[in-house]
């Protein structure tokens, strides 16, 4: 039975060509290496725009404007001494680099890179006389993938921070694991609203329901899922603000101490390629992918490019407005404290995307029963404003409590 | 082709079963329970089953074992247990014992029910290129109409655990700290 090994790309289904297998082949090696070419200038425009940002002038020195930089580096690294802890546990040591470098790339995979999604051609084009996507699997589960794939990428840090056997790491690896799985919970809430509004969980479909600027998912989920899933999702990538993780006034160099050489080297790549899969994922999700820019009818098109190209053209630029913002973020925003994080996760992103998702769907369930849209939404929001003040009631409760008990926080 | 699936996956969650029972290192088991979590979804997978495995990874290998993990980090238990102390008298022959006895069960509950094995209920939507979300539908009907009353009580079952934990966690004040 051939279509359980392609189960995951359901084009193939029925009879194995060559040329199909040669297509999803040729997918996988593009993504592979689109993933690393933009993890490499990823890593370049961080340094440069801080530099620039700073009054500094950054690498420029090895190739033009310094872009060769990450390769130098990784060139070096490549070649320094490998070094294993005497006290640590030798075989998680060696597995957790991988444990987090592979599951970067696996979220690459469901990310739409083109395709022309206009006129309900729905991104599909024709290689070779094969309709197929630009992307190198449409599983049937879409954006739960993604999920699957960012709880698992903690494995790789905590287990790094364990099998050293070195204290600062362990820290930064307890500090990891709290704070992922902690906005994890905000990030799949968050992304709750844009599968009801979507109504589907492919991401070739989430793309195809953003056709102009009314459509974009942060129109249409009202702008606050879009903001808790821009910081749940920094909080996951451990970028700044939020890298406690590896804070190096603190930790020395958080999670990844004792690491030197490729292994090191794996885990900064897997960072920088979560950034820019992140990035991917939320022009994805809120801004329509690959779709150009269009208001109402009025589509912006880029002249002399087919439109099947364009398509890559838009998700880079978009892509590159948020790769932007992540680095201005690391620029200009200090550190949040330990007990701030977990305020701002549990007490404000949670309960807040919990509430925006059921005022979502209570307008659903108002549109398809025919009931008065502004009387649901403002009954709904009555009810969300009083669960809320319970909660703040209990909260003030809770810490007159502890204060009682004579803690100090 | 689906032979060799269940061969993999099934080799992948009995390795991993094996080492939670036989690894001293706490870490290390729960690694391997990692190992069986995703020989599951993969079989999960193989019978068109997309959705659930897509949560067995995010619940139990994403959220559930991170949390043993987390406990056992911060409660510095990740020592290597000598397996050679019984804790409990007379455990491993009692272990055995319960252990046969379950085989047994299953296996008469397995061979008492094989006229029933072959029948088909409605199964799982193939899901298309035009319907990827068919299967994910289907569940979601049924679990919401049919079974809406036991998922719902579940969830408030959840709730007392939750609940429950946080009143027999919480330090008796007239012990508490500087008293």
């Amino acid at each position: 039975m051939s279509s359980v090994i392609f189960a995951i790309d359901p084009m193939l289904e029925g009879n194995v060509l060559w040329t199909p297998l040669l297509i999803v082949l040729v997918k996988v090696l593009l993504v592979f290496v689109v993933g690393l070419v933009a993890t490499m200038l990823m890593v370049w425009f961080e340094r440069k725009v801080i530099a620039g940002m700073q009054n500094r002038v950054g690498p420029n020195k090895a190739g033009p404007w310094g872009i060769l930089q990450t390769l130098a580096d990784g060139i070096k690294l490549f070649f320094k001494e490998d070094l294993i802890p005497e006290r640590s546990d030798r075989f998680m040591f060696r597995l957790a680099p991988y444990l987090a470098l592979v599951p970067a790339f696996l979220a690459f995979a469901i990310i739409p890179l083109g395709g022309d999604f206009r006129d309900g051609k729905g991104g599909l084009v024709t290689l070779f006389g094969h309709q197929t996507r630009l992307q190198l699997a449409d599983p049937p589960v879409g954006v739960l993938f993604a999920l699957a794939i960012s709880s698992i990428a903690v494995y790789g840090i905590m287990l790094a921070g364990w099998s050293s056997g070195s204290k600062y790491p362990l820290l930064g690896a307890v500090r990891a694991s709290a704070q992922m799985v902690s906005y994890e919970a905000a990030l799949g809430l968050s992304l709750g609203a844009v599968l009801l509004v979507s109504g589907t969980l492919s991401t070739a479909g989430i793309v195809n329901m953003q056709s102009s600027i009314g459509n974009w998912n942060i129109v249409a989920t009202g702008f606050v899922p879009f903001v808790i899933f821009l910081i749940a999702a920094t909080a996951e990538l451990n970028r700044p603000p939020f890298d406690l993780v590896e804070a190096e006034q603190e930790l020395v160099g958080g999670f990844n101490t004792e690491y030197s050489s490729i292994r090191f080297a794996l885990f900064f790549l897997a960072e920088f390629m979560n950034t820019v899969t992140m990035s991917a994922l939320i022009v994805t999700l809120f801004f329509g992918g690959p779709q150009p820019i269009s208001i109402g009818s009025t589509t912006l098109d880029i002249p002399f490019i087919p439109n099947a190209i364009e398509g890559t053209v838009w998700l880079l630029l978009k892509v590159l407005v948020f790769l932007y913002m992540y680095v201005w973020f690391r620029a200009t925003l200090p550190r949040f404290r330990y007990d701030q994080l977990m305020d701002l996760g549990w007490k404000i992103l949670i309960p807040g995307s919990l509430g925006w998702f059921m005022l979502l769907a209570a307008q659903r369930v108002g549109r398809d029963a025919g009931w008065d849209q502004i009387v649901v939404t403002s009954v709904t929001a009555l009810v969300l404003i009083g669960g809320y003040g319970l909660l703040l009631a209990a909260q003030r409760v809770s810490r007159v409590n502890r204060e009682k008990d004579g803690a100090s926080f | 082709m689906e032979l060799f699936v269940f061969v993999v996956a099934a080799a992948m969650v009995l390795a991993g079963a094996l080492g939670v029972v036989t690894r001293s290192n706490p870490v290390h088991a729960a690694m391997s329970l990692v190992l069986t979590l995703f020989g599951i979804a993969v079989m999960f997978v193989s019978h068109n089953a997309h959705f659930l495995a897509a949560v067995q990874v995010i619940v139990y290998a994403g959220a559930i074992v991170v949390l043993f993990l987390f406990v056992i980090m911060l409660l510095g238990v990740d020592k290597a247990e000598d397996l050679s102390v019984e804790p409990i008298t007379n455990q491993r022959p009692l272990a055995a014992i319960i252990g046969v006895g379950i085989s047994a069960i299953v296996i008469a509950a397995i061979i008492s029910s094989r006229a029933g094995l072959g029948a088909s209920g409605e199964g799982v939507n193939e899901t298309t290129i035009d319907s990827p979300d068919a299967n994910i539908r289907q569940l979601a009907r049924v679990i919401f109409s049919d079974n809406v009353f036991a998922f719902e009580i579940t969830s408030v079952l959840l709730l007392v655990a939750v609940v429950g934990t946080v009143v027999m966690a919480r330090k008796n004040k007239s012990v508490g700290i500087g008293k």
